[in-house]
């Protein structure tokens, strides 16, 4: 997937329910977003009105409320509690079981050959996909399992038409516009119609398109859909500062991470909603007669103590020493480890954490910090 | 003990102190693992499912209850000498119970007004967790215990391994099940960041906050959280003390958090 690769169309909303079925005949299982418990999640699609037509969010830290909209449009919503990772990175998942043989026990490894597709993924969302393939796929260490999966993934994009007040996108290069990475794009154009348009990204989103009943796009099509994405980039308020990954590396012992963790409440919200963080932990299970055993991983955190637990102890006891592990990875470390920032700006930790720690907030008191030393 | 008779088999004791019973029962609700639980130990003593009694020592007593009188505070004494591990199981074993809400006051005051003839009832002023009387080989925390714990923990017990049992927050288990956070989207009263987790996040994912059934977490920072209810949800002190006052008010985090909002 690559680029924008030329084919460009108008597909009318009413339409919409084709693109699915094509999907669908492809033999895809499809996910998107739709309304379940007061929030926007990602869960399977079955036909159009699983969208959340004419619901828009509303988010800040520690709050994120739905309200009715009837302007809003199938993607009129920012990104939720769910990120696409638990998908590609289940949140618990078997890696192997052992059965007890004559001689020695027997492996099993669960195989799943289902075809992801994804649509509604945002331009920040993009960008985490691809931190964590940098992760799972292109280390010296491959994950199989993520990386097939994640290879026969069809990913249909969706240009934000609105900020949440906690995106910060646009200073972390990660959106609001879809630019790679996408098999299709679309962009929702509502000025006195209800149209997609639909960009193609690769040669799978090349051959989508031409099952489905299009019309040609026209300038007016991209002047609007570029006018809505200025107008959402002008919206976002919150801004990571550029000097942040140097900046904490400075004051590794400064009182503010006191101060910080006097309001942290090491939940571990933060890295289970972030689209990027990937740790996890590995369980190993016995049955009653020790005959069966099964190994799984789950979703850890670096704010749980026995993610830091080596002969002796936990490493980080203190809450101020998780929330520093988390935040100088995410934003300092990641770029020697994995080459870019760990941070999409997607707004996730802001929003979920219960007691609305903001990411921005604290590197801008950090930052502050700096200028004053 | 030259009496012990030779077996393969595990015995178990299960012994019941000031409690509801539901823990124990937990353990009769394995109901598709029961046999095989009952093949793996020897079931020496355990009231509720038989009457048959083996004497100790006892290679595993799961404890259930709190310490509420002079008599249970002997007897807890005795079960640790039979018992080579002791693993205390519920809320009542491992914080006091529900009946710790007693500790806050003075409990003849109680008595007088519950009893008839308050001149037979023995007990003691507070009611305390095993913990505080005997040192305690594991604490399986919940009310009641979750029964794949208990399972988990008797798995890996007989099959000598550290039980998968995690002392994370409740967040955990509802952000790995995909249930949506409740405190952030309606604005619900969650103990859920300082809870920890265990109970296959049961309440969140039935649209109501967390009641805290499991006890603190590891590190809560039950300050902030309150705080943040009685800053920007202008929770009421009252509902904050009885919000940490529920089955695990004897708990020292939420005991003293609850005594910050008297």
């Amino acid at each position: 997937m690559g680029k924008t690769s030329g084919g460009r169309a108008i597909l009318p909303a009413q339409s919409l329910q084709t693109l699915i079925d094509v999907v669908h005949s492809q033999g895809y299982r499809l996910i998107g977003p739709t309304l379940e418990d007061n929030a926007i999640v990602y869960d399977d699609l079955e036909n159009v009105e699983n969208l959340p037509l004419g619901i828009s969010d509303r988010q800040s830290p520690g709050n994120y409320r739905l309200e009715d909209d009837p302007s809003a449009g199938y993607f009129a919503h920012v990104v939720g509690p769910h990120s696409w990772k638990r998908f590609l990175f289940p949140a618990a998942q078997k890696l192997w079981s052992a059965t007890r043989v004559d001689q020695g026990f027997s492996i099993q490894t669960p195989e799943d050959e289902t075809k992801l597709a994804f649509i509604g993924v945002r331009a920040c969302e993009i960008k985490a996909l691809q931190m964590q393939d940098r992760v799972f796929s292109q280390g010296p260490f491959t994950d199989n399992g993520y990386g097939e999966k994640r290879q026969n993934c069809l990913i249909i994009a969706v240009n934000c038409s609105r900020a949440a007040d906690t995106c910060f996108c646009s200073s972390m290069d990660a959106g609001p516009r879809v630019t790679e990475g996408f098999d299709l794009a679309l962009t929702e154009l509502q000025q006195g119609r209800h149209d997609f348009l639909i960009e193609t990204g690769s040669a799978n989103g090349e051959a989508l398109l031409k099952e489905l009943v299009t019309r040609k796009a026209e300038d007016q099509d991209f002047a609007e859909a570029d006018a809505q994405l200025a107008a959402t980039e002008a919206s976002i308020q919150r801004r990571m500062p550029s000097n942040i990954p140097e900046v904490l590396e400075r004051h590794l012992q400064d009182e503010h991470w006191q101060t910080i963790e006097s309001r942290c409440l090491n939940c571990s919200n933060c890295t289970l909603v972030c689209p990027t963080c990937f740790c996890s932990t590995v369980e190993d299970t016995t049955d009653l007669t020790g005959q069966h055993a099964e190994r799984w991983r789950y979703w850890d955190s670096c704010f749980n103590t026995d993610f830091s637990y080596i002969h002796g102890g936990s490493i980080r006891q203190s809450g101020a020493a998780r929330y520093r592990q988390w935040i100088t990875h995410k934003l300092s470390y990641w770029h020697k480890q994995f080459g870019t920032s760990g941070c999409t700006g997607c707004g996730r930790c802001i929003t979920w954490c219960p007691v609305g720690i903001d990411i921005t907030e604290e590197a801008a008191t950090f930052c502050e910090i700096d200028k004053r030393s | 003990m030259s009496s012990r008779k030779p077996t393969s088999k595990p015995k178990l004791a299960v012994w019941k102190f000031s409690s509801c019973d539901g823990c124990q029962l937990s353990l009769l609700d394995c109901e598709d693992e029961l046999l095989t639980v009952a093949d793996s130990v020897e079931i020496a003593y355990f009231l509720e499912a038989t009457r048959a009694q083996v004497k100790g020592p006892y290679d595993i007593s799961l404890v259930e209850g709190s310490i509420s009188t002079p008599e249970e505070e002997k007897r807890i004494l005795k079960v640790r000498k039979q018992s080579r591990l002791l693993i205390t199981i519920g809320a009542c074993a491992t914080s006091g119970g529900i009946q710790a809400l007693r500790n806050f006051k003075n409990v003849d005051d109680f008595i007088d007004i519950v009893y008839a003839h308050p001149q037979f009832i023995d007990t003691l002023s507070e009611t305390r967790p095993v913990s505080d009387y005997v040192s305690v080989d594991f604490e399986l925390h919940g009310c009641p215990i979750n029964k794949y714990q208990l399972l988990e923990l008797l798995n890996a017990t007989l099959n000598r391994r550290k039980p998968n049992i995690p002392n994370h927050s409740q967040c955990v288990e509802c952000k790995r099940a995909g249930t949506v956070c409740v405190m952030v989207s309606q604005g619900k009263a969650c103990l859920g960041p300082v809870v920890q987790a265990g109970c296959g996040n049961l309440c969140p994912s039935h649209d109501r906050g967390c009641y805290g059934c499991f006890g603190p977490k590891e590190t809560p920072n039950t300050i902030s959280l309150a705080d943040w209810f009685s800053d920007r949800q202008s929770m009421p002190k009252r509902d904050l003390k009885h919000l940490f006052r529920g089955f695990t008010a004897g708990s020292d985090a939420f005991r003293k958090e609850s005594e910050r909002h008297e």
